[in-house]
């Protein structure tokens, strides 16, 4: 989409980007600690307290991604793309009953990672290593997607290329390696409360230049029905279970992520994370909110060539240059901070679970956190080239692959925390079964999320990680209970929380 | 699952109550039972009921989930 170059915009968006980059930098100095320990760089020392996490797993969990891609889907596929929101709901109680458990386990095992975790429990260093490259493998296009979000509102400004996103990308690194997650934390602050404006903003004017949410609910009715009434802005019968699996297998991944995970990790308390199990809910209002910016965009009557262009092309058509400005940073500044998260998480499974067990078994904790800074920037530069090269479809299939991946660590990750039954053997076959079986639905179905299971004669469609997760359940599960128990795993503090 | 936990330096181990732990399983239910919600009606606000009634889970689960953190105190 050729634009033209909207200086006033532009101004604004460099001069809050100026800001946060300095933030990130600063960044080292605040809750001071030895950035030459892993511990420190990649979990900020376990010091973040109920306020900061908030802000940091908010700015984490609700990425430029979200902004931009949940209401393009609403625009294109109406009351269908709405999953994101119930998906945002149900993961809360979750968190709240699971992560806690989990934080106990890490704090108590020293372990900075999930795969840690999972070695601390079983041992060995094979089945951690396959939980790490599952983590790092749906890491990946992730971060590409964030970027791709980024140069989808640096283009809405006029300023079309590459350059940019290297700039973007170059300062990201730099602070991300200074300060670890210490920067995307601090910058979270500037980011959420920008986002929060722009969103608040959004949602009280545009209705109202619109004639209300009545007139863009009833508009975005008729839009559906001129196409066919094949989506609208309710569901269809048949969209019923698909919806529903989407959002359960959504919710039951997300906090699987490496990015995700990290930023819990980081947090000072069970009881830190409790309560943001309770605040954290005020950003998926939020995006409740952003989704129907989809309805909007049709009611202003926006039409775009690719739906990823219709937050900024609203923002435009309604938002003064200056607020254009403003919003856009929010959005390149929301991908960010999950993007240096990603990379950090990323960034210590490489570390800790392949590097120092395959390559490196005497790496001292300095030469760690060397080797993930490193990773870290290996990671965000693989991104990069990435989405240079390959087009966007590439990174969106990878990302819809990489949640279904990302789902099978859920048995060793939190299975784990409830029973000293599972087997090794049995996980890792349950594992890959369920990779392998995920995988293969995936691309019979031309790498759509949904597959329609036939059981007896009556048709089920419902998300291919759901399908894949419970075929892994059913293996571990079975398997645990007919393999023998080892002798380690009787004995010895294994750091989970009974 | 027990529901007693170790004792540490920092936490004394009480016997915490756990049961309002089943209220959590209410944010599910209700979202994942879309045909009850797939309407457009009753409307509020100009919001269709599948909008509205979606959106309102979200304080409600902050708020089930404040209940039973405090409860399990």
């Amino acid at each position: 989409m050729p634009t033209t170059l909207n200086l006033t915009a532009l101004l604004v968006f460099l001069g809050f980007f100026a800001l946060v980059t300095i933030i990130g930098f600063m960044a080292s100095r605040w809750k001071s600690g030895d950035l030459t320990e892993l511990h420190e760089w990649g979990l900020g020392g376990r010091q973040f307290g109920t306020l900061i996490t908030w802000f940091l797993v908010g700015g984490d969990f609700y990425t430029a991604y979200t902004v931009i891609a949940v209401p393009a889907l609403v625009y294109a596929v109406g009351a269908y793309g709405f999953f994101a929101l119930p998906y945002t709901i149900i993961v809360y109680p979750f968190v709240f009953l699971v992560m806690p458990r989990l934080w106990n386990a890490c704090k108590k095992g020293n372990h900075i990672t999930a795969a840690d975790f999972v070695q601390g429990i079983y041992g060995g260093k094979w089945f951690a290593a396959a939980i790490a490259v599952t983590g790092i493998l749906a890491t990946m296009p992730y971060i590409a997607l964030q970027l791709i979000g980024m140069q989808v509102v640096i283009q809405s400004l006029g300023v079309s290329g590459e350059i940019p996103l290297i700039i973007a990308f170059l300062i990201l690194a730099f602070y991300t390696y200074a300060s670890g997650i210490r920067a995307p934390a601090m910058i979270a602050f500037v980011k959420d409360i920008m986002i929060y404006i722009v969103v608040i903003a959004a949602v009280c004017l545009i209705p109202s230049k619109l004639g209300g949410y009545a007139s863009v609910f009833d508009a975005a009715d008729q839009f559906f029905a001129v196409k066919g009434g094949v989506t609208g802005t309710i569901l269809q019968p048949s969209q019923f279970l698909a919806y529903a699996s989407l959002a359960l297998g959504s919710a039951l991944a997300a906090f699987m992520y490496p990015h995700t995970m990290t930023a819990i990790l980081s947090s000072s308390s069970e009881k830190t994370i409790k309560k943001n199990a309770i605040l954290l809910p005020v950003y998926s209002l939020l995006l409740g909110l952003i989704a129907l910016m989809g309805y909007m965009a049709i009611a202003a009557g926006i039409k775009v060539s690719n739906n990823s262009e219709v937050v900024p092309a609203l923002f435009a058509h309604i938002f003064p240059a200056w607020f254009v400005g403003f919003a856009a940073a929010a959005i390149a500044i929301s991908a960010l901070v999950p993007a240096a998260i990603m990379s950090i998480g990323a960034a210590n499974l490489f570390t800790r679970n392949l590097w120092k067990p395959l390559v490196n078994p005497n790496i001292t904790s300095k030469q760690e956190a060397q080797n993930a800074k490193l990773a870290s920037l290996m990671v965000k530069f693989g991104a990069l080239v990435f989405i240079i090269f390959f087009p966007t479809k590439f990174a969106i299939d990878l990302q819809l692959l990489g949640g279904v991946w990302i789902l099978q660590t859920l048995p060793a990750i939190v299975f784990s925390l409830y029973t000293k039954r599972l087997k090794l053997p049995a996980l890792f076959i349950g594992w890959l079964v369920g990779i392998s079986v995920g995988t293969a639905l995936a691309f019979v179905q031309g790498l759509k999320p949904i597959y329609t299971l036939s059981i007896g004669g009556s048709a089920f469609p419902v998300y291919i990680g759901l399908i894949a997760l419970v075929v892994n359940l059913v293996l571990t599960l079975a398997l645990s209970a007919v393999l023998p128990q080892k002798a380690e795993q009787l004995s010895g503090n294994l750091g989970t929380a009974n | 699952m027990s529901n007693d936990i170790q004792s540490t330096e920092d936490h004394p181990a009480p016997r915490r109550k756990t049961y309002l732990n089943i209220l959590l399983l209410l944010p599910f239910i209700a979202l994942l039972w879309v045909p009850f919600y797939n309407d457009s009606k009753p409307a509020f606000l100009g919001f269709p009921f599948f909008y509205w009634y979606q959106l309102l889970w979200v304080p409600l689960t902050s708020l089930i989930i404040l209940i039973v953190y405090k409860g399990n105190k």
